[in-house]
C-alpha cells in the first residue's frame, strides 16, 4: 500500500489536471485583479497623495500601498481558493465523494487539496512581487521574504475556510465570507492607510485582525524595516491560525466524508 | 479464498442530529446478512428505506454505528483503504467531472488507484468499448446524453478491475431504452464474475439482475430470497386489478367482502387488488356479483405485490 504522501499527491493530480483547462478564468481575480488595484490606486490615486506622507513611514504612497494589497490579495486568494471549490466539491456530484470512494482517505484529499492551494497562492504572489519590483515599489531585497509572507498570510484564511466550507450544505454561505469578511479586513487591516491614521480606540481590534499581520510583515519586508521580533510574532499569529485550521478540517472532513 | 462477500451481523447506522433540538436517526436498525460471491444482490424498498445507508457502510465510507461489518473479509473501520481498492461505485448522480473529457475522467479515476498511465490508457480503451462510448473519449462529459453518462461512470468504476460492484438505484431517471442498455451492460460484467449489488425501488430492475433479494422498509429487513421465492412466499401466484368509475371504488369493495371472499384484497387510492390463485376464476365471480369495473386485468404477481403484502405500502409513490 502506498504511503499517505503518494495518496495526498494523487489527489493533488486531479487539481492540476483540471487547472490545465480552467486556468484563464482563475487569473482574472487572483492576478489581474490585485495588479489593476495596485496601478489604479497606487499609481493614479497615489499622485494625489503628497509624497513621503508621514504617517506613511516617509515612503511614497505606490511603495507603501503596494505590499499591503499583495498580503490582501493573498487572503482573498485564500478564501476564493478555498472556500468556493470546498463546498462546491463536497456535495452531491462534486469531486470529493468520488474520491471518498477510491483507496483515498478523507486526509488524502485535504492534503491533495491543500497542496494545490497551496501553489496557486504561491504562484498568484509570485507573479504579483514581480511586477511590484518591476514598478520599483519594493525598497529592499528582502521583499524575496514577501513572498512567504503573502502564501503564509493566504494559507492563514484558506486552511479555516477548508475547514469551514466542508460542513456547508451548499456554496451560497460563502458569499457572505465576502461582505461580511473579506471586504471590510481589505478595507481596515492596513493596506490603504497605516493603522496609525484610525482613532486609537479601535487600533487594537485591527492588529487583532490576521490580515494586518499579514500586511504589516509583507510591508516591513517590502520597505526592509522589518524587525525580527515583531516578525516572529507576525509568523506565529498566521501560522497559528493555519495549525488551527489544519486541525478542524481534519475533523470536519472526515465528519463530511465518512458521515 | 471464502466465498463470503459481505457479512452483517445486527449492523446499525444512525445519524446525529441536524441541531441542537433534533433527534438522532436511525437509517439502519440492525439488520443481518450474508452476501455470496457469484450471486447479484438487490437492496428494494421504498425512499428513506436504510438502502443507500447500508450500500455506503459497504462501500466504506459511512462506519456503522453499532454491530459488525465484514467486507471481502475485513473490517472496514481498519481497513478501508484496502477494502475499497477491490470495490466499484456507481453513485446515483455519476458525479463525474463535467468540464472535462470523458479519457480526462478515467485518468483521474485510474490515479486515484494508483495506476500507471500507460495502464489507465489501455484499461480506458477497452472500458469504453464496453460502455460503447469508444469514439466519445475525447469528448467533453458536458456533450454526453444522461444514457451515456452512466454508462461511462459503470466504465470508470470497474477501471480497477473490482470484484464487487456496488450500483446506487442505477437506472433511476433514465428512459426506458438507456435502461435496457444498462441492463444488458450490467448483466455481462454478472457473467463476467464480477458481483453486483444494487439499491432499487425498480421491480423489473430487480427481476433483470438480481439472483438474491433484501427486501428493506423503515431500515429493517423485510424478507430476502429469490425474487420467485418472494412471490412464492408473500404473495398468490396470480393477481386481479380492478379498476372502478370514480366513486364505485368503495361499493365495489363492499360488495366483494360480503360475498365472503377469504383472499387478499388490496385497496389502492386507484385500484383494488384481488390476490388469487385463479384470476380469471376471481373475474368471474366479479360478473357474478353483479360489478362493472371500468378495466379489469388478470396478471401474474411481481416483487411490487411482495412489497406491498409485506409493508402494505407500494414502492414508488
Amino acid at each position: 500500500m502506498a504511503t499517505a504522501d503518494a495518496m495526498a499527491l494523487r489527489a493533488y493530480q486531479y487539481w492540476i489536471l483540471r487547472y490545465r483547462r480552467t486556468w484563464r478564468g482563475t487569473v482574472v481575480i487572483s492576478i489581474a485583479n490585485p495588479l489593476l488595484f495596485l496601478v489604479a490606486i497606487g499609481v493614479g490615486l497615489g499622485r494625489l497623495v503628497g509624497p513621503d506622507s508621514a504617517a506613511l513611514g516617509g515612503v511614497d504612497y505606490l511603495t507603501f500601498f503596494a505590499p499591503g494589497i499583495l498580503a490582501a490579495a493573498a487572503m482573498q486568494n485564500g478564501i476564493v481558493e478555498a472556500a468556493f471549490p470546498v463546498a462546491v466539491n463536497r456535495g452531491p456530484g462534486g469531486a470529493y465523494p468520488v474520491a471518498a470512494g477510491t483507496p483515498l482517505e478523507p486526509e488524502d484529499i485535504l492534503h491533495g487539496h491543500l497542496l494545490f492551494m497551496a501553489s496557486r497562492v504561491a504562484l498568484s504572489a509570485v507573479v504579483f512581487v514581480a511586477v511590484m519590483v518591476a514598478f520599483g515599489a519594493a525598497r529592499s531585497p528582502l521583499v524575496l521574504l514577501a513572498l512567504p509572507a503573502a502564501a503564509l498570510t493566504a494559507l492563514a484564511f484558506a486552511l479555516p475556510s477548508a475547514a469551514w466550507a466542508v460542513t456547508l450544505p451548499d456554496v451560497r454561505p460563502v458569499m457572505g465570507i465576502f461582505k461580511w469578511v473579506v471586504m471590510p479586513l481589505y478595507l481596515f487591516s492596513g493596506t490603504f492607510f497605516a493603522v496609525e491614521q484610525l482613532p486609537a480606540i479601535v487600533r487594537p481590534l485591527v492588529y487583532a485582525t490576521p490580515l494586518w499581520h499579514g500586511v504589516d510583515l509583507c510591508r516591513s519586508l517590502s520597505l526592509g524595516t522589518v524587525t525580527w521580533p515583531l516578525a516572529a510574532v507576525h509568523v506565529g499569529y498566521l501560522g497559528a491560525l493555519c495549525g488551527v485550521g489544519y486541525l478542524v478540517a481534519r475533523r470536519t472532513y472526515r465528519r463530511a466524508l465518512h458521515a | 479464498m471464502s466465498d463470503v462477500l459481505v457479512e452483517a451481523a445486527g449492523l446499525v447506522k444512525r445519524y446525529p442530529p441536524r441541531d441542537r433540538h433534533g433527534t438522532p436517526f436511525t437509517a439502519v436498525d440492525g439488520i443481518d446478512f450474508t452476501l455470496r460471491r457469484g450471486e447479484s444482490f438487490g437492496f428494494l424498498g421504498p425512499n428513506g428505506a436504510g438502502k443507500s445507508s447500508t450500500m455506503r457502510m459497504i462501500a466504506c465510507v459511512s462506519p456503522p454505528t453499532a454491530g459488525t461489518l465484514r467486507v471481502l473479509g475485513m473490517d472496514p473501520l481498519t481497513a478501508g483503504r484496502q477494502i475499497r481498492a477491490r470495490l466499484g461505485v456507481v453513485p446515483q448522480d455519476d458525479a463525474l467531472d463535467r468540464e472535462l473529457t470523458v479519457l480526462e475522467n478515467l485518468l483521474i479515476y485510474g490515479r486515484y488507484f494508483g495506476l500507471p498511465k500507460p495502464e489507465i490508457a489501455a484499461r480506458s480503451a477497452q472500458l469504453l468499448e464496453f460502455a460503447q462510448l469508444a469514439d466519445r473519449g475525447r469528448e467533453r462529459v458536458d456533450a454526453l446524453s444522461g444514457g451515456m453518462r452512466r454508462r461511462l461512470t459503470i466504465a470508470r468504476s470497474l477501471i480497477n478491475e473490482p470484484e464487487i460492484l456496488l450500483l446506487d438505484e442505477p437506472t433511476t431517471g433514465l428512459d426506458p431504452q438507456a435502461r435496457h442498455v444498462l441492463w444488458d451492460r450490467l448483466f455481462r460484467l454478472k457473467q463476467q464474475g464480477v458481483s453486483l449489488i444494487l439499491t432499487t425501488h425498480y421491480m423489473d430492475e430487480a427481476e433483470q439482475l438480481c439472483d438474491r433479494l433484501i427486501v428493506m422498509d423503515k431500515g429493517r429487513i423485510v424478507a430476502q430470497g429469490s425474487p420467485a421465492e418472494l412471490i412464492a412466499r408473500h404473495s398468490t401466484k396470480e393477481v386481479l386489478e380492478l379498476r372502478f368509475e370514480i366513486g364505485e371504488q368503495d361499493k365495489g369493495v363492499a360488495k366483494l367482502r360480503d360475498a365472503a371472499i377469504r383472499d387478499r384484497l388490496e385497496e389502492l387510492p386507484d385500484r383494488v387488488l384481488w390476490y388469487t390463485a385463479e384470476g380469471e376464476a376471481a373475474l368471474a365471480v366479479v360478473h357474478q356479483l353483479g360489478l362493472r369495473p371500468a378495466t379489469a386485468m388478470v396478471r401474474r404477481a411481481s416483487l411490487e405485490d411482495v412489497f406491498l403484502a409485506l409493508t402494505g405500502r407500494t414502492l414508488v409513490d
